[in-house]
């Protein structure tokens, strides 16, 4: 006989600190993943990943594909009849999952383009010439423009820790 | 005229700077004056910075705040991602004094400022709606086509509504009636609301599943027979835009109009003004 999983109450209060506090109210009826666009396509249950942090099932909820197929469109979280805040405990989830390394490279690219560039996406010479053409200011008035500016955004990301995080990958 | 720090974000002046022409243009129109947030950064998009670090999410988005703040303006956004960092970050700092202490303190020790919360965050199809009015943009229309249109919310806009407040996010009209004010018709399809595929990080990381999502949007939109796709999210726009490239087996492909760019049309305003050399999808309308 397969032996019963324990629940680990440390990790659920874990999750509750992190921002969801919501998680104890889901009662499992599953409105969550009947709603969920990204489940339609793929094998994603939002439903089990509350049930895992409520139960504190670190183990099969950190290392899962799953917390990264939720596209954060919150209809689970508009039509939750307990009221509980979905996309709030997946991002608590998430922000756990990075710090165990389980941190995908595209998305370590995009933190690491924001944290020195400040911008997700890059300026390119294509971009400015259309820009021109448009009547734009070729580089946008951004932190692009303004390398003062651009230092308090590299301060913040180092007081954070999130230089050191993305360069890590987590682990 | 009302004035509002104009918030650029990334995709918009980066890859469809024609949303920003437009935007521009379109404002100025209607009387609201839009003034540049000298040094802001990425809002940072929510998809990958809240899921690695709600931390400094907020403390970047805090700082872009701390600009308009100083401009003593509140923020207008014509992205639903941008839109959703900036006014959850207002709002989280406004409603708990623990959070807002911790950021201030990094935001003193990085640009020596504050976040004092006293900044708006607008959306600019919820600007267009509640300040600027229906009569007032159906004064600008300078005839043009009717054109049958799918409207996109995209998710950020209006969700989470308990705190954005700004239209019924199962059945709203806001963005339907700003296009039907502009000459056009806003057309029902199935399943009209659903997310486009690309937020959350889905797009850099499972390309193919934020593609799947978009390919049942974009099904739906095409059995209900309209010609243009019209969204108000420079990321929604690029994963309809590129994606009917990557999706192959479309036999038939809908061009996509920010908003912007839509009243732009509408207004008369020089089609070069639109950008729209750009788009993946050629725009003849």
């Amino acid at each position: 006989m397969a032996e019963a999983k324990v629940p680990n109450p440390e990790f659920t209060r874990k999750v509750i600190e992190q921002g969801g506090k919501t998680v104890n109210l889901c009662f499992q009826c599953g409105t969550c993943t009947g709603s969920c666009p990204s489940g339609r396509q793929t094998a994603f249950r939002v439903r089990k990943v509350v049930r895992r942090a409520q139960l504190g099932f670190e183990e099969d909820v950190l290392p899962s594909e799953d917390l990264w197929l939720c596209t954060t469109c919150f209809t689970c979280y508009e039509r939750c009849p307990r009221g509980v805040e979905i996309v709030d405990i997946i991002m608590a989830l998430r922000n756990m999952a990075v710090r165990k390394g389980y941190m995908a490279e595209p998305h370590r690219k995009v933190a690491e383009l924001i944290s020195k560039t400040g911008h997700m996406v890059s300026l390119r010479d294509e971009d400015k010439a259309l820009r021109k053409k448009l009547g734009l200011q070729e580089t946008p008035p951004t932190v692009l423009s303004d390398p003062k500016m651009l230092e308090q955004v590299k301060k913040i990301t180092e007081l954070c820790g999130f230089d050191k995080l993305v360069a890590s990958g987590g682990k | 005229m009302a004035k509002y720090a104009f918030f650029l974000g990334c995709i918009m002046p980066l890859r469809y700077p024609g949303i920003e022409s437009s935007t521009r243009e379109v404002m100025k129109s209607l009387g609201v004056e839009l003034v540049d947030m000298q040094g802001a950064s990425c809002c940072p998009a929510p998809g990958v910075t809240r899921s690695f670090d709600q931390n400094y999410w907020m403390s970047l988005a805090a700082r872009n705040l701390t600009i308009a703040e100083k401009m003593g303006m509140d923020v207008l956004t014509i992205c639903n991602g941008c839109f959703d960092t900036l006014f959850e970050t207002a709002h989280k700092l406004n409603h708990d004094p623990e959070l807002r202490k911790k950021v201030n303190k990094t935001l003193r020790d990085a640009t020596g400022v504050e976040y004092n919360g006293t900044v708006n965050v607008r959306h600019f199809v919820e600007l267009l709606y509640r300040d600027v009015g229906l009569d007032a943009i159906k004064s600008k229309v300078k005839g043009g086509k009717n054109l049958k249109a799918a409207v996109h919310y995209g998710c950020h806009f209006l969700k989470p509504s308990n705190i954005k407040k700004i239209d019924d996010a199962e059945r709203p009209h806001v963005f339907d009636d700003i296009v039907e004010a502009a000459g056009m018709t806003s057309v029902a399809y199935k399943d009209k609301g659903m997310c486009c595929g690309a937020g959350g990080g889905v797009r850099a990381r499972t390309p193919d599943v934020a593609l799947k999502m978009t390919k049942e949007n974009l099904v739906n939109m095409q059995a209900a027979g309209v010609d243009v796709i019209v969204d108000c999210c420079p990321f929604c726009h690029l994963q309809y835009d590129v994606g009917q490239v990557q999706l192959k087996e479309l036999q038939q492909k809908i061009p996509v109009l920010h908003l912007s760019q839509l009243l732009g049309l509408a207004f008369g305003l020089e089609k070069d003004k639109l950008g729209l050399e750009v788009h993946q999808v050629k725009v003849n309308l």
